[in-house]
């Protein structure tokens, strides 16, 4: 019998009224990569919180070395040699390589000499070539991974959870990171795995635990089983179901027609256009542009080069005005900072894309018209809410997202994008949002989606763009959707990059 | 929308929020009336229609109307610091035009208020436009315009006794037995509050000191916006000059120097958040208000005016406390 380096029992976690965590059981032990698996959503993420003590659970006990200890704050993970690195990097982009990796041990006087020569041995050591002088805020995000790895390793670890590691990271550096960790794993290190890409999990995993909902489904020896037992184990249902009909739409002509734009480095000779009733997924990687091309068509960011039409017009975007004047809407990927004005109202919120229809000519508000037109529009896009004068703040997820959707119902214009628009929203919430995007499409607006999730995209949309390197590098249509075509197209270099069928 | 069974609100946040906003609206009330009374204990002539009214008029020439435009801006998240040479430049000018120019009463009102607005212009253009900070645009401004004030005026104060008794009336004459600035203050906070609860400026510039990329990707005009807020700002500074030069008869560039502290203060004290989006126009007559009770308590005491800085300092110290106190453990 091995004894666990750590032990998950029975955790509950419950933030407002949505359990993350119904009862959860999960170890981890010495020696071995234990892999968690699971769709966005499932709790995956949390449950690592809890074993790094950024969450304290609600229920359930953590046993560390076979002893019942209370992780307080990270700080206390830390001591016990517990490591977490999360998808969004916990690093100082204005302090050096060295500086970043030894932060938490800086002596009062810094002698920078010997700070990175200690640097240079641990990246040395992971495989990788990084100057620990240079500012982690210039490096790519796969390097500052390594960064937040060789952090990690410059104290002593037990137990260190990767999260989404190859998320970001090309095919050789996502190698170079497997090495490391079988490296650990030979010393003894326990680790968590957390990937979407059931590959190379079977590749490195010895177990796998899946996660569904916010409980546990099951944990399971790699050897025992096969992709296909994982993949029921993580759907559970069907995906489909989820989805709103295709059929029911009608496609009608275009709308939107985007020629040879060029914005900065993430948007280059980008075209494609998107008719009427028709839902165009953008898919690819995260830093493939996909963001960027959303935010030039927004007007959020100059043109270098280009045309954006709407209904065969040419349109001059200087900013976002003129493009919400114009008749596109964007609901952006950055809910909280970009998406609403968090400590407003619901009402403010709302209509805040065209105030024009509750005000007079003298700009003076017309606040029973406001809500009436509000509550309506909450009705109909089931916002749960105690009221409409309710901060925004004061709301779950997904219907701070329905917020972000009243307003550009309320807007009504032409064009919808939406930027990972069920991000950070949980399950049910989430089929909502496909209803509502859905319905965006069946009232005749050309809808643009970008999505990390491809399963959303080949759900949701009439054909996926997908984009790599600033660019759209081919189209899928549902006779061909898959995961694999998806990110082959994507990750593609010259061979296949001529821009097949994306426009009509 | 109340139908749905499953509240989504965080139930340990709801009634803090609660508690939170009753000291956000209620507290810079408290503090009024506990000085009133501390006041009205004190002092037999505190509670005087003659010492009544001098408070009010103290305030209204001070900090009072400078307040609204003050709020205007701290709402954006902004800060104008040029008010008090604005001011200045206000005072000097109206010596300027009516006594060195000649011009009737009317024109150099309107012809100082415009110089004001200007400033304002200039300000928050640069700070809407450039993407300066306010806060070094505005102490830029300050000195340009105290330095304008100090050549126009040639360094001396401008009498305005050869233009006659009309602008001695604006800042000292009477209407019903009020003073005339008094009046002038209310009639602008009123419209400031209707311009900040009822129109759609102020929803907007509410919104953009709360998040300010949220308002522009909702296809609005954020810059023009906040150039109006300065503009605001340097208009109501323009007019506090007026009230100055006609109350004293002298147009002076010695005017309003460190206003502009007594006004953020008020506003501060009046609850509003320097972080933007929070604030109204009756605490900040309060916080105007609690800033002159205590300059009157100190006057009344026979405070010395220079130990009366030192009391003035505690005092925001503590008014601040009893504000955020309960608000910064929401954060």
């Amino acid at each position: 019998m091995v004894t666990e380096l750590a032990n998950l029992k029975s955790i509950s976690k419950s933030f407002g009224g949505i359990h993350a965590l119904r009862s959860v059981n999960f170890d981890v032990r010495p020696g071995e990569v234990h892999a968690l698996l699971g769709e966005n959503g499932a709790g995956k993420s949390t449950l690592m919180r809890v074993l790094g003590g950024e969450i304290i659970p609600s229920q359930g006990e953590v046993v560390i070395n076979g002893k019942r200890t209370e992780l307080r704050d990270p700080r206390d993970a830390r001591a016990l040699g517990i490591v977490v690195i999360h998808q969004e990097l916990a690093l100082a982009p204005d302090l050096s390589v060295a500086e970043n990796i030894f932060l938490g041990e800086l002596p009062t006087l810094i002698s920078r000499f010997s700070l990175r020569r200690r640097a240079k041995q641990l990246i040395d050591r992971l495989g990788f070539d990084i100057d620990p002088g240079r500012l982690v805020g210039t490096l790519s995000v796969a390097h500052q991974q390594v960064v937040e790895i060789a952090k990690a390793l410059s104290q002593d670890i037990k137990i260190i959870v990767f999260d989404e590691p190859t998320a970001v990271l090309g095919a050789q550096d996502a190698m170079k990171l497997h090495q490391i960790i079988r490296g650990l794993r030979d010393r003894g290190v326990g680790i968590v795995y957390i990937s979407h890409r059931l590959d190379e999990v079977f590749d490195i995993a010895d177990r796998m635990t899946v996660m569904k909902d916010g409980e546990t489904v099951g944990t399971v020896a790699t050897t025992d089983v096969k992709i296909d037992d994982i993949i029921r184990m993580m759907v559970g249902r069907p995906i489909a179901n989820m989805f709103p009909e295709r059929s029911q739409r009608t496609i009608g002509a275009e709308l939107l027609n985007v020629k040879k734009l060029n914005a900065g480095r993430m948007v280059r000779d980008v075209s494609f256009s998107v008719r009427a009733g028709e839902i165009v997924g953008l898919g690819g990687l995260i830093g493939s542009g996909r963001t960027e091309v959303a935010r030039a068509i927004f007007g959020a960011d100059p043109l270098d080069s280009g045309t954006i039409s709407l209904k065969g017009k040419a349109l001059k975007l200087k900013s976002p005005r003129d493009a919400v004047k114009a008749g596109i809407g964007l609901v952006p990927e950055d809910r909280k900072e970009h998406g609403v004005v968090i400590d407003k109202p619901i009402r403010v919120n709302a209509t805040m894309a065209r105030m024009s229809s509750v005000v007079n000519a003298l700009g003076f508000l017309k606040p029973a018209l406001e809500r009436t037109d509000v509550t309506a529009l909450g009705k109909s896009l089931r916002l749960k809410a105690s009221s409409i004068d309710a901060p925004v703040s004061s709301l779950s997820g997904g219907n701070q997202q329905k917020v972000v959707l009243a307003k550009w119902f309320h807007a009504g214009g032409d064009v919808i994008i939406l930027d990972e628009p069920t991000r950070g929203v949980d399950v049910g919430a989430k089929a909502e949002i496909y209803a509502l995007i859905n319905k965006l499409a069946e009232d005749g607006k050309a809808v643009l989606v970008i999505s990390s999730e491809h399963q959303e995209l080949f759900g949701l949309c009439d054909r996926v763009l997908a984009m790599g390197q600033g660019q759209i590098r081919g189209e899928l249509t549902p006779s061909n959707y898959s995961e694999e075509n998806l990110l082959g197209l994507s990750m593609m270099g010259g061979a296949r990059a001529s821009n097949q069928g994306s426009q009509v | 929308m109340t139908h749905t069974t499953d509240t989504v609100m965080p139930q340990e946040q709801k009634g803090f929020v609660d508690y939170h906003s009753i000291v956000q609206r209620f507290g810079t009330l408290a503090i009024f009336l506990v000085l009133v009374a501390v006041a009205t204990w004190w002092s037999d002539s505190f509670l005087t229609r003659g010492n009544l009214l001098n408070v009010l008029r103290q305030v209204a020439s001070t900090a009072g109307i400078m307040a609204v435009g003050m709020l205007f801006v701290i709402l954006t998240r902004g800060i104008d610091l040029s008010v008090g040479s604005v001011m200045a430049l206000g005072s000097v000018l109206t010596g300027y035009f009516c006594a060195m120019l000649g011009y009737g009463t009317g024109a150099t009102i309107f012809l100082v208020l415009l110089c004001g607005a200007a400033c304002g212009l200039v300000t928050g253009g640069f700070i809407a436009y450039l993407r300066l900070p306010s806060f070094v645009m505005s102490l830029a401004m300050m000195a340009v315009a105290r330095g304008l004030s100090l050549i126009i005026s040639e360094g001396r104060p401008i009498p305005l006794s050869d233009a006659g008794a009309a602008f001695s009336s604006f800042g000292s004459g009477f209407v019903l037995g009020i003073p005339q600035p008094v009046i002038l203050m209310f009639a602008i906070y009123i419209a400031g509050g209707v311009v900040l609860n009822f129109t759609r400026f102020g929803r907007v510039i509410t919104a953009i000191g709360s998040n300010e990329e949220a308002v522009r990707l909702s296809g609005i005009a954020v810059p023009r916006y906040i150039v109006a807020v300065y503009v605001i700002s340097g208009l109501l500074a323009g007019l506090a000059g007026i009230i100055a030069a006609s109350r004293t008869g002298v147009g002076s560039a010695q005017v309003g120097i460190g206003a502009e502290l007594n006004v953020i203060a008020a506003v501060v004290i009046g609850g509003a958040s320097l972080m933007g989006g929070k604030g109204g126009v009756i605490n900040t007559l309060l916080g105007a208000l609690v800033m002159g009770i205590i300059t009157n308590i100190m006057n009344l005491a026979g405070v010395p005016g220079y130990h009366q800085q030192v009391y003035m300092g505690a005092i925001i110290v503590v008014a601040m406390l009893l504000q955020y106190s309960t608000g910064s453990l929401k954060r």
